[in-house]
């Protein structure tokens, strides 16, 4: 008779549930005894190994999978061997890809019911709040400008300067808005964090709050994300049944609402997403007034990522030196990079900014799933450029990967194999831009269709040099004369296909 | 004042608005509550906003036409998500999306008003390491392949089983 474990983990995550995880978890219901303590956890991140069931037996979790629902009756009669089953992979925190992570973020993603408030807080959660709840807002702020933190949305701006301009700009009252509309393709990161572990985001707000005194919070989350919207949600009614919102600033008020998003990916441009918040259409704003002054319903309003408030509970625990000793260049801190695309071990990895794209993609992510050659990797989401196998020895940090004509953005790394065509993928571009414009600026709205039909003459082999000469004025135009990022960056993705891959866009004209 | 065209006072909008304390700021969590009740935000709905949250019906219709989620036509009852975005074309999305449509075809599921099965597309659903990715009626599936849409929707009672 094998001992009966103590707890059994199985993700509950939506990434998990898409490959199987609950029917893995109702099979371990129906073959464990009555007793058996059957957890839904976050992910660990580790995609290609969902389901990942776990067991902790002698304070040690051991790890399984990836398990289908035909595996659990071999495990429970194997006992969840720590070796020898087909699926075991030994302790979870040992498997490489995790073990040589630096996870100051998702420190506790995965570890247990992302809603366990007590288990969280029992895992020192709280320590970061706690010590901004001893410190004059003042203070916090200095502490996150020491720590270099920059804004995990894509734009870099660094954390603590903003917060200052909020602060000082004194109006009626001070909004605090995590932007968690995360739509860029390739990257998951707040997704798994809000499923995972959503305390953290909540006590980030917390201290951020306390920072800029803001007695108003909103989390705008996409629609496309049911489950974060529902993990979320719950986590802040445990927060505030806790009584944890309370004497954060001399007004004893602060509180945060998520608001859902509606499938617009635009939103996710900071001043679209305030038109949104506030009712509108999610139409983008021109700036000045940038929103630290003059934001939600004319007030300061501060526009956080999600990645950007989950790093400050680490900050204020440790202090803003610890935190500048990770990371390279004027890049400091972790970045969450999500591999995706086709990629054998697709995972999330955070890592100190500074590691290479080849270190990742190949020791991280074990290369393509397919098996063909990787030959284009887009990194920081639609907008971001397409990168080639001569790229891979670039260092990722916001300044290195600009110095290259690339963006970092949100971490995203989408690796293509052969099979690709990258001219296509130029006009996807421009078709995604027409598609989501909010319709604000000409450059934009007009820009993007004239693109993609410029890319569909070039793609027939209609008078293809002219063309290329004409998508490259255009990309010129829409980059300059863009009123945000997405007329603005749009060009990246194509002008780094033309440039890196020209032998797709040699077409010949159809006889 | 007397309204100058008659509209028809969609209650469940009304209540819809009072949910939110007609808050007009509250305007997209209202119009999702409607289309997941009323499965689409029809004339009378966006008449009864105007009046509730005292904004006019172009600017209620400026918001409903802006968003991919609100529809101003009733749907099927199920809703197939593919995901085209980028990670998932990587990942040979585009392939499988033709061929889960050739397949449903043949079945004469070919999406639109009528169908039971509305097929869509979206552009990530955040889950870009187990790509091509769907969502069916909400629930996410994974490494989505033609077969394994086809067993699900079957599985669900959605369409029947292939005849041996």
């Amino acid at each position: 008779m094998s001992p009966q474990p103590d707890r059994i983990f199985v993700p509950g995550d939506s990434a998990s549930i898409s490959v199987g995880a609950d029917a893995v978890a109702a099979r371990l219901v129906d073959a464990l005894p009555a007793d058996a303590r059957i957890i839904r956890n976050g992910s660990r991140g580790l995609f290609w190994l969902e389901p990942l069931v776990e067991i902790e037996r002698d304070g040690e979790r051991l790890g399984f999978g990836p398990v289908t629902p035909d595996d659990v009756d071999s495990l429970v009669a194997a006992g969840f061997p720590a070796s020898g089953h087909r699926l075991s992979l030994g302790p979870v925190e040992a498997i490489p890809q995790l073990a040589r992570q630096q996870r100051l973020i998702f420190a506790r993603c995965g570890h247990d019911d992302p809603l366990d408030l007590a288990s969280w807080i029992e895992m020192g959660g709280l320590a970061g709040l706690e010590t901004a709840r001893r410190m004059a807002p003042d203070n916090i702020i200095d502490t996150v400008k020491a720590s270099g933190l920059r804004g995990r949305g894509g734009a870099g701006f660094p954390t603590g300067i903003k917060w200052e301009t909020a602060r000082k700009a004194g109006g009626e009252q001070t909004w605090l808005c995590c932007n968690a509309d995360e739509g860029d393709s390739g990257t998951y990161a707040d997704r798994l964090l809000m499923e995972g572990d959503p305390f953290t985001l909540i006590a980030g707000m917390c201290i951020a709050a306390r920072a800029i005194g803001a007695t108003g919070g909103l989390v705008y989350l996409r629609s496309e994300y049911p489950h974060a919207i529902h993990t979320l949600k719950s986590a802040i009614s445990l927060w505030r049944e806790a009584g944890l919102f309370g004497g954060l600033n001399e007004d004893n008020h602060f509180d945060i609402e998520v608001r859902t998003g509606a499938g617009a990916y635009i939103c996710g441009e900071e001043s679209s997403m305030l038109n949104s918040l506030e009712g509108k259409r999610g139409e983008v704003r021109a700036k000045p007034p940038i929103p630290a002054i003059s934001g939600l319903f004319g007030q300061p309003t501060i526009v956080n990522n999600v990645l950007t408030l989950a790093s400050v509970p680490w900050i204020l625990e440790h202090g803003g030196e610890a935190y500048r000793e990770f990371g390279s260049g004027r890049s400091r801190g972790t970045q969450a990079f999500q591999l995706a695309g086709d990629i054998r071990q697709g995972a999330l990895v955070e890592l100190a900014f500074g590691v290479s794209l080849r270190t990742l993609i190949d020791d991280f992510g074990g290369g393509t799933r397919s098996g063909r050659p990787m030959r284009a990797v887009q990194v920081g989401g639609p907008l971001g450029a397409y990168l080639g196998r001569a790229d891979l020895d670039v260092v990722l940090d916001y300044e290195a990967i600009a110095a290259i004509g690339g963006m970092l953005g949100h971490g995203g790394i989408v690796v293509f194999n052969d099979t690709v065509d990258m001219a296509r993928q130029a006009r996807f571009a421009m078709a995604f831009c027409a598609v989501e414009s909010c319709g604000k600026c000409t450059p934009c709205r007009v820009g993007a269709t004239r693109g993609r039909e410029t890319l569909d003459k070039i793609i027939a082999g209609d008078a293809v040099s002219e063309n290329l000469a004409l998508l490259e004025d255009l990309c010129e135009l829409m980059t300059d004369g863009s009123l945000c990022a997405m007329g603005g960056l749009t060009p990246m993705p194509v002008r780094s296909a033309v440039k890196r891959f020209p032998e797709d866009f040699a077409r010949q004209a159809a006889e | 004042m007397p309204m100058l065209i008659d509209t028809i006072e969609d209650r469940a909008a009304r209540a819809a608005c009072e949910r939110q304390d007609n808050r007009p700021d509250a305007l997209i969590e209202i119009l999702h509550d409607i289309q997941a009740t009323a499965g689409f935000i029809s004339d009378a709905a966006i008449a009864t906003l105007a009046d509730a949250l005292n904004r006019s019906r172009a600017e209620i219709l400026g918001v409903v036409s802006f968003y991919h989620d609100f529809t101003r036509q009733p749907g099927a009852p199920h809703t197939l998500k593919l995901c085209r975005a980028e990670a998932c074309q990587a990942a040979g999305g585009d392939h499988q999306a033709a061929e889960i449509e050739r397949r449903l075809r043949e079945r004469g599921i070919s999406g639109g008003q009528t169908a039971i099965l509305d097929i869509k597309p979206v552009y990530c659903v955040g889950n870009c390491a187990l790509g091509p990715a769907a969502l069916l009626d909400g629930t996410p599936v994974g490494r989505i392949d033609a077969d394994r849409i086809v067993s699900t929707l079957v599985a669900r009672g959605i369409i029947e089983a292939d005849q041996p």
